[in-house]
């Protein structure tokens, strides 16, 4: 996982005719994480999106380098399958990673359809699908919403693995995230 | 790329032809059957009038059908996010868009000329007649397939997408319903190969426009 890197330049992001934020620069190295904060509506799930190159920035640039894995709000796991089926299409094509479902207390949701799982229990579902990846770039999208504390620290247990790998982990939420060495940006800052 | 095209072919067939989702790809087939059955109640129990009409309102029941499974072709990956995962894969929505028109023509094309056997049975259509409104599907289902995606993926996220999407598919459509019922009076083949390569024209263009449609959806 060596080699990883996401650098913004002067990034400025627009949703319809409303500048969210502009000005905005960072670089993530090998092992490094950022917390970018700030309340809802500021652009926190919109500098993802730029960041994984889903969306095109108003201004300013992103370079990366590495395969960029992305939590958001929805899961991208057919609803209508068992959880098991619905994993195993990612698998089919991030190749056979073994993923320790255990420990993501997925192992006995494994037969029921994703449609019936919680909101904790979806989300645990898609950083299970994020490990399957095997990318080098985290972008987490309020990665705590709807999470137990002892799922929370889980994940937050994960993160700090994949830095310890040389892993970049970007995360965007307004709730605290406990991780030894991250930066903080908070969004505000930079609204026009 | 092979392990990737089954990949996305088999999550799409079982997706299509799943019961789980309003019918799966019966609905359709039920719904072009019932137009064939409902025509000869309308004009009455005229077997010449019947038969000599019969191939149309195939092509036209053919059609009706097709706009059917529209909304359930691109509209639920978008919303799911599977689009965003498959660009950060590097997998591109041109690619998803042609496995997903293979996938709806083995979904809608071979069930549709399997149940126009019984169509064009109710409507009193002779053996030469039926060949050729067959050869005709065959033809022309596959352009109607790559059609319906690429309209589903224009439309997918807008408000009002289904009736749009039908809105659209009929216009486009005619070309092939001109060539594909003009087959049926001419009884020829040529009818058949323009047919053909109107399907053609559409199988080339609808993975890019489809692709460039999600793409833009997605801002």
């Amino acid at each position: 996982m060596q080699g990883a890197h996401i650098a913004v330049h002067d990034l400025a992001c627009r949703r319809g005719d409303r500048v969210l934020f502009r000005g905005l620069s960072f670089a993530l190295n090998a092992g490094e994480a950022l917390q970018v904060t700030g309340t809802n509506g500021t652009g926190k799930s919109s500098l993802l999106r730029l960041v994984a190159g889903l969306a095109r920035p108003f201004a300013g640039s992103v370079a990366r380098h590495g395969a960029v894995g992305l939590v958001d709000e929805r899961p991208a796991l057919d609803p209508e399958l068992p959880l098991e089926r619905a994993l195993a299409f990612w698998r089919g094509l991030d190749g056979r990673t073994p993923v320790d479902l255990d420990a993501l207390g997925l192992a006995d949701l494994l037969d029921v359809p994703v449609r019936y799982l919680s909101t904790g229990q979806r989300k645990r579902a898609a950083m299970a699908r994020l490990l399957g990846q095997r990318a080098e770039v985290w972008l987490l999208d309020e990665p705590l919403n709807g999470l137990d504390v002892h799922a929370a620290a889980l994940v937050e247990r994960l993160a700090a693995a994949h830095c310890r790998e040389g892993g970049v982990l970007l995360i965007a939420s307004h709730q605290p995230f406990a991780l030894a060495g991250m930066r903080e940006v908070a969004l505000a800052d930079f609204a026009p | 790329m092979i392990r990737l095209f089954a990949t996305l072919l088999r999550r799409d067939l079982a997706r299509l032809l799943g019961s789980g989702q309003g019918g799966g790809a019966l609905l359709p087939i039920l719904f072009f059957l019932a137009v064939a059955m409902i025509y000869p109640f309308a004009v009455g129990p005229d077997a010449p009038l019947l038969a000599r009409t019969g191939g149309g309102v195939i092509w036209v029941a053919a059609l009706l059908a097709a706009i059917l499974p529209l909304d359930r072709l691109v509209e639920p990956d978008l919303e799911r996010g599977m689009f965003d995962q498959w660009a950060l894969r590097g997998i591109s929505e041109e690619w998803v868009i042609a496995v997903r028109v293979v996938s709806h023509w083995l979904s809608f094309g071979p069930p549709l000329m399997l149940a126009a056997l019984p169509a064009g049975a109710l409507l009193g259509l002779s053996g030469a007649h039926l060949r050729t409104v067959e050869l005709g599907l065959l033809a022309g289902t596959p352009g109607l397939a790559a059609l319906g995606v690429a309209v589903a993926a224009i439309t997918a996220g807008l408000r009002g997408g289904a009736a749009l999407a039908g809105l659209l598919v009929i216009p486009l459509g005619v070309p092939l319903l001109i060539f594909g019922a003009g087959s049926l009076s001419t009884g020829g083949d040529s009818g058949v190969a323009l047919t053909g390569a109107v399907s053609l024209v559409l199988l080339a263009v609808a993975p890019f426009a489809g692709g460039a449609a999600v793409r833009a959806a997605r801002d």
